[in-house]
């Protein structure tokens, strides 16, 4: 016996109070990830053998630039769901994640260039790496001014969702570039086939950092969610009594 | 920071502003749609009530 009905919260009536009720938790691991996590960055993990105190970039970028392809993905799901299922809390979803994917881009990019000018001499190449996450942030872009250009939410939803769902080629693109392409951007540090090529607490350090940008993302979608309900249900019933 | 302060709280401070920045933008979406919609109920029942 299901013990939860799933689908009740496919409606934005039954999830507004619920998000409502599960930001304040993430906000609360997004912190205490957080804390953990730079307390690590700084004074647990060692100083780098060839990168000196540079390498503690990663400790922001490779989270941000993790981020930035998990949440591509996620709005690519939803917005794909809303489409063939037609249900509008699913394209509610993918429209309240792309704001946040734009930003976790753009932090990867910038942190990016912060890394790139000490070790390699340059902000910015054009390497595969690079202008694959590049052409990920115009993606984040592209969506967003495509759904705000189409004044009927409903099919803005659908002309996003068939954008969002091309632009996922991108994804393996990025992950992949390192290994595909003979990139100045340095291979993967963790992979699934093998051990990580790098100290534990560094390790501990980027995992930490990692998990607190995870529920930052979950806890910012979520409340910018319940502001788009509000503004596009806000002629319907529910509305009326949400704000009671 | 071994000659990397600028790089590495670069790095840092650009995240911590933009994450802070974030949540603040989309509270004042938030509270903005329901100071609107507070409004209009307003507006509704003062029409019902005083034709």
């Amino acid at each position: 016996m299901n013990l939860i009905n799933w689908f009740r919260y496919a409606s934005p009536q039954s999830f507004y109070p619920l998000a409502g009720r599960m930001i304040p938790l993430f906000w609360i691991l997004a912190l205490l990830f957080g804390a953990a996590g730079l307390w690590v960055s700084f004074f647990v993990a060692p100083t780098d053998a060839q990168q000196g105190e540079g390498y503690r970039i990663i400790f922001v970028h490779v989270p941000a630039s993790w981020m930035s392809m998990v949440i591509y993905l996620a709005m690519a799901f939803w917005a794909g769901l809303g489409l063939a299922l037609n249900t509008r809390l699913s394209s509610m979803m993918a429209q309240a994640l792309a704001p946040t994917g734009a930003l976790m881009a753009a932090l990867s990019l910038i942190t990016g260039a912060f890394w790139g000018k000490p070790m390699w001499g340059t902000w910015w190449v054009w390497d595969a790496r690079l202008t694959s996450e590049l052409i990920l942030f115009f993606l984040y872009v592209g969506f967003m001014a495509l759904q705000s250009a189409i004044d009927d939410p409903r099919r803005a939803d659908k002309a996003g969702a068939v954008l969002a769902l091309i632009g996922v080629v991108n994804v393996p693109i990025i992950y992949f570039s390192v290994t595909w392409w003979n990139t100045l951007h340095q291979g993967s540090s963790i992979n699934l086939t093998r051990a990580p090529s790098m100290a534990q607490t560094m390790l501990l350090g980027m995992l930490l950092m990692a998990l607190a940008f995870w529920m930052y993302s979950i806890a910012v979608s979520l409340l910018r969610l319940r502001a788009i309900m509000l503004e596009r249900e806000r002629h319907s019933e529910w509305v009326k009594h949400a704000l009671e | 920071m071994g000659g990397y302060a600028l790089y590495v709280w670069g790095s840092f401070g650009a995240c911590a502003l933009l994450l802070v920045m974030e949540p603040l933008l989309v509270k004042q979406r938030l509270s903005a749609v329901r100071r609107l919609l507070r409004r209009e109920r307003l507006a509704e029942s003062l029409d019902k009530n005083y034709p």
